[in-house]
């Protein structure tokens, strides 16, 4: 079973924006949507390693500020044409917590 | 509740082409029917001619594969004519006797073949060149006979010609005009083209009128005889003399036709339910014969269809290719030419080179190329654009590349390039790739080749090269719309201009508004949209808007470039270039200390700390804050440097203080964002030592005051600055730049550098607003002022206080 634990508020996290957490097997970015749902994905892009949380968050996805892939929140694939897939990490929104799974 | 139902009859190009766009922003709309005559489901009909060749398969080019079909829902009648429409009832009746209610009908027909109203027009062996079909018989022909005749000398018939020819056939081409494609060519044009097929093995029978075919003993046509008595052997004929729309159902129906489908601006026939595209269609008397324009219908029908009620079609522009491998040739517009029109020919029969440029009234209205039509996308373009071509018309028919191009843009020739020849440098992506792509694919547009292929997506100097391709690739097919045109990105189906527009006149003040205002088909906007947006609006409400860093690219977000490992550079202001001693020390120490791999002098005359850790970023820019320095915004679309040279002060030519008068510019402009970044120079003297000939803004120093030039660009595409004007002062100087800079900030699109704005306004413009117009260029002026006042210093802003946050690490916290 995996723990959860507090990492910040929502409001810590910038709409439309990320914040990452380092952890000891790489950063992980936590993205917020306009709709305020969280998601999480290993910070490191598909295609060439690309800081994802560096880049702009739009609808369910953020695309890659190195060489614009676009990632989907909900599976961590790339979308098409591109094909490639990031690691995601279970979050979750509690009274305006955020917690992740670790 | 059951949805809308629409019933689409014939499965072409244009018709399966507006139920993509549809998809794209009404996914879940309607429940589709199609009807389709052929058993094939939708491909790409231009490619035939390839097959013909045996340069392509029958499977490589089909569009939509029944996978698509079944993925959207579509319920899909293949192999089945539609031979009534009940309007009334609201139903279509197919041969088969099956009944389809619609509640929208789309009639995408096509056209058919116009069979020549001679004896023996119906004998076997007698075809058109239209469909699968068709094409399959021709290929079984070549196995089994050796005479074929082609009646038509157009693009079709030509195609048609080489092909069987290809195939082993002895073929003659028939044509009743005087020289080939005579509406596409002119006559010098037509003779060559003529020339060259003949070296290949065609024969020509031009001005001949035919009287009859004659079948033989087996049945099959055997011969054509022609009004002057001559006959020759014929045991295949393909009449390519012309197609007829297919309107006949329509007509029937009592839809009012008049050599064609009559549709209004929106698609729609006299019927409203019933819409029409494709080559069916009449739309303002015209019906079009090639795929660019009917895809244009496609868009605007089906933003009709899902209801939007923005589009209209206004009818196109076309531009032909012929798709014989091995012989070049483009025509667009009024290629003849004629009253009130001038012509710029250049006539090389040797090199097998023609090229002919229609203008009227300064712009170019037409135009025919062979032998080298590596221009003719480009000449497109301006066509399209109505550009004014007067100041570069001296080098108009020498090509895109002699106008001031060293790029890779024009240089290559891009039907001559070989297929492992590399066309975008920064993905490497060959001309192989892209080609493979676009037939594989279906590419029609240089997004989606940007999207599959990744070339042009980077620095986007190739985007002219693969505009090349696609036109060599697709023939006719391709078509560019005219810049002003072009939606800002996928989100949106309004343009730059529009956008701008709307934002001033409905007062528009934040990104979400504009999204919701403007109807994005995105609840968010894009990577693309966004910044541009954000631009839009801070730069017409300063001091109004808030600015929105969700809404900028990474290094305007950070005020920092960020590096291919994620890091960060960091690179100070150093005023017109001057630095000192206490500035290079705090410099030294901040490199040091925060263990900076790189330390580099850039082309921009100042230093480029580069790996910096983000969560470095406030504590470095704290201590260079505290030595007097900062940000130098070498990140943004923004004011970048003020280059300039030793000058009067200590240089024996200098005629004027250039570091003085580069400081005072670059103060006055500290803090300001553009539709891209803005570079400018001063040079002393005519010597020109700071390079002020490649700048935005250059001013070069004269014993009597100063020249300005404008719009120059040293980067992707080198560009010379443009005089401007000349005038006494420093303070002279300061108003016409800053006007200058005003202007391009309200009224560029984003990511135009001033010299693509200049080239699209013209510089006669810029005058009358700059030069000629004093209490303009004040206003402004003042304006630009205004929108400056009271701007911080970025770094220090960051260094404390909430806007620190970006920089921040999260850490699990203990529950
Ligand atoms: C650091 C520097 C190279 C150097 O070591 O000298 C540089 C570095 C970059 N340039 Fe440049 N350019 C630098 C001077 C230039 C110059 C020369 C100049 O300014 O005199 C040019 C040509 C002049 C011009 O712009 O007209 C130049 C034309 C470009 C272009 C092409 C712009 C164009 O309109 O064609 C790009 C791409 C872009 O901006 O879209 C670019 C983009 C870039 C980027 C920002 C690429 C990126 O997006 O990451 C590079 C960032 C490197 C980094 O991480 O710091 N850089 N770049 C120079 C910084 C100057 C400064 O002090 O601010
Ligand atoms: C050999 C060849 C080469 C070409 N090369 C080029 C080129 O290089 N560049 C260019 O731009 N264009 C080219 N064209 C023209 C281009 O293919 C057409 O403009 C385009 O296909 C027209 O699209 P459409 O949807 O209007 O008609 P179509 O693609 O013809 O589709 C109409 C469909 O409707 C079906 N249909 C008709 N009536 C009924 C009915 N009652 N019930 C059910 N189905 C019906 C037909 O069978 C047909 O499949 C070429 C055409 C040919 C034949
Ligand atoms: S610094 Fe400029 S020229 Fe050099 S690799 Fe980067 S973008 Fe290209
Ligand atoms: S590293 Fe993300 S797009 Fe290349």
């Amino acid at each position: 079973m995996s723990d959860w634990k507090k990492i910040c508020t929502l409001e810590e996290i910038p709409r439309l924006g990320a914040r990452v957490v380092k952890s000891l097997g790489g950063d992980i970015a936590i993205f917020r949507t306009s709709e305020d749902e969280v998601f999480a994905l290993h910070d490191k892009c598909p295609h060439k390693g690309g800081p994802l949380s560096q880049g702009i968050v739009h609808g369910k996805r953020v695309t890659c500020p190195m060489h614009g892939w676009n990632i989907q929140f909900d599976n961590g694939e790339a979308v098409a044409p591109d094909v490639g897939h990031c690691s995601k990490f279970e979050v979750r929104l509690e009274n305006g917590d955020v917690y992740l799974a670790v | 509740m059951s949805k809308p139902k629409l019933v689409m009859v014939g499965n072409g190009m244009a018709g399966v082409r507006t139920l993509e766009e549809l998809f794209k922003i009404a996914p879940e709309m309607y429940d589709v029917t199609i009807f389709g005559a052929e058993p094939h489901p939708n491909y790409n009909r231009i490619l035939l001619s390839p097959v013909l060749a045996g340069e392509m398969q029958v499977q490589d080019i089909i569009l939509n594969d029944h996978d698509w079909y079944r993925e959207n829902k579509i319920n899909l009648h293949l192999g089945k004519k539609v031979v009534k429409i009940d309007r009334v009832r609201r139903e279509v009746i197919s041969e088969d006797g099956s009944v389809e209610p619609y509640d929208r009908l789309l009639l995408a027909t096509g056209s058919t073949p116009f069979m020549l109203p001679i004896p023996g027009n119906d004998l076997p062996g007698v075809i058109g060149y239209r469909d699968i079909a068709d094409t399959d018989a021709m290929i079984d022909a070549a196995k089994t006979h050796k005479h074929a005749v082609v009646i038509g000398g157009g693009l079709l018939g030509l195609e048609a010609a080489n092909g069987l020819k290809l195939r082993g056939m002895d073929v003659t081409v028939v044509h009743i005009g005087p020289w080939l494609l005579e509406r596409q060519l002119d006559e010098v044009a037509g003779r060559m083209l003529q020339k060259s097929l003949e070296d290949r093995g065609l024969k020509f029978l031009l001005e001949k009128h035919t009287e009859a075919l004659i079948g033989g003993e087996s049945g099959r046509v055997a011969a054509i005889r022609f009004k002057d008595g001559m006959q020759i052997p014929a045991d295949l004929v393909v009449m390519a003399a012309g197609i007829r729309p297919n309107y006949a159902l329509a007509e029937s129906a009592g839809i009012y036709c008049n050599r064609g489908i009559v549709v209004n601006d929106t698609m729609q026939t006299y019927d409203p339910k019933i819409y029409s595209v494709g080559e069916c269609v009449s739309h303002r008397g015209i019906a079009y014969g090639l795929v660019a324009p009917l895809f244009e219908q496609a868009k605007v029908c089906a933003n009709h269809l899902a209801n939007y009620g923005i589009g209209r079609y206004t009818g196109s522009v076309t531009s032909t290719k012929l798709k014989v491998t091995g012989i070049d040739l483009f025509s667009a517009g009024d290629y003849m030419g004629g009253k009130g029109t001038e012509e710029i020919v250049l006539n090389d029969p040797a090199g097998g080179v023609y090229k002919k440029l229609v203008i009227k009234d300064n712009k170019l209205v037409g135009g025919v190329l062979y032998g080298d039509t590596a221009d003719g996308p480009w000449y497109f373009q301006l066509l399209k654009d109505g550009k004014d071509i007067h100041e570069i018309r001296d080098h108009l028919l020498f090509g895109q590349s002699t106008v001031g191009d060293v790029g890779h843009q024009g240089q290559s020739k891009a039907a001559a390039m070989s297929d492992d020849a590399e066309v975008c440098g920064c993905n490497g992506v060959t001309k192989g790739t892209i080609v493979q792509a676009i037939k594989a694919k279906g590419l029609f547009t240089l997004d989606e080749v940007k999207k599959h292929t990744k070339a042009a997506s980077s620095c986007g100097s190739c985007s002219g090269l693969c505009e090349q391709i696609l036109a060599s690739t697709l023939g006719g097919a391709y078509q560019a719309t005219a810049s002003d045109k072009k939606p800002m990105c996928g989100c949106t189906d309004h343009s730059h201009e529009d956008v701008r527009r709307v934002i001033r006149e409905k007062k528009l003040t934040s990104v979400p508004d504009v999204i919701s205002f403007m109807e994005w088909k995105t609840p968010d906007g894009c990577d693309k949209c966004r910044p541009a947006l954000n631009y839009y609006l801070i730069s017409t409400w300063p001091h109004l808007v808030k600015d929105d860093p969700q809404s900028r690219f990474i290094n305007e977000r950070a005020h920092a470039n960020i590096q291919k490992d994620g890091t960060f550079s960091v690179v100070p202001r150093m005023w017109g270039g001057l630095t000192t001693p206490n500035e290079l020390r705090a410099i030294a120490d901040a490199a040091e200390k925060y263990k900076v791999p790189t330390v580099k002098v850039t082309g921009g005359q100042r230093i480029d700390l580069l790996g910096v850790k983000k969560d470095d970023l406030p504590k470095m820019w704290a201590d260079l804050s505290a030595a007097g320095m900062v940000s130098g915004h070498a990140y943004g679309k923004s004011i970048r440097t003020v280059k300039t040279c030793v000058g009067a002060e200590h240089c024996r030519f200098g005629t004027q203080k250039s570091m003085d008068l580069g400081v005072k510019l670059e103060k006055m402009l500290f803090g300001m964002w553009s539709p891209h970044k803005v570079k400018l120079a001063v040079s002393g003297c005519p010597r020109n030592c700071a390079e002020a000939g490649i700048k935005d803004i250059g001013v070069i120093g004269v014993d009597s005051g100063y020249e300005i030039y404008v719009a120059g660009n040293g980067g992707i595409k080198t560009e010379v600055a443009e005089f401007l004007c000349k005038v006494g002062s420093d303070e002279e100087v300061m108003e016409v730049s800053g006007a200058f800079l005003q202007l391009y900030r309200e009224e560029a699109w984003y990511l135009d550098r001033t010299c693509h704005y200049v080239q699209r306004v013209g510089l006669e413009y810029i005058k009358s607003k700059i030069v000629e117009d004093a209490e303009g260029r004040k206003a402004l002026y003042n304006r630009l002022l205004d929108s400056l006042k009271g701007i911080k210093d970025p770094w220090a802003e960051r260094v404390e206080g909430e806007l620190k946050r970006e920089f921040e690490m999260l850490a699990v916290q203990p529950v």
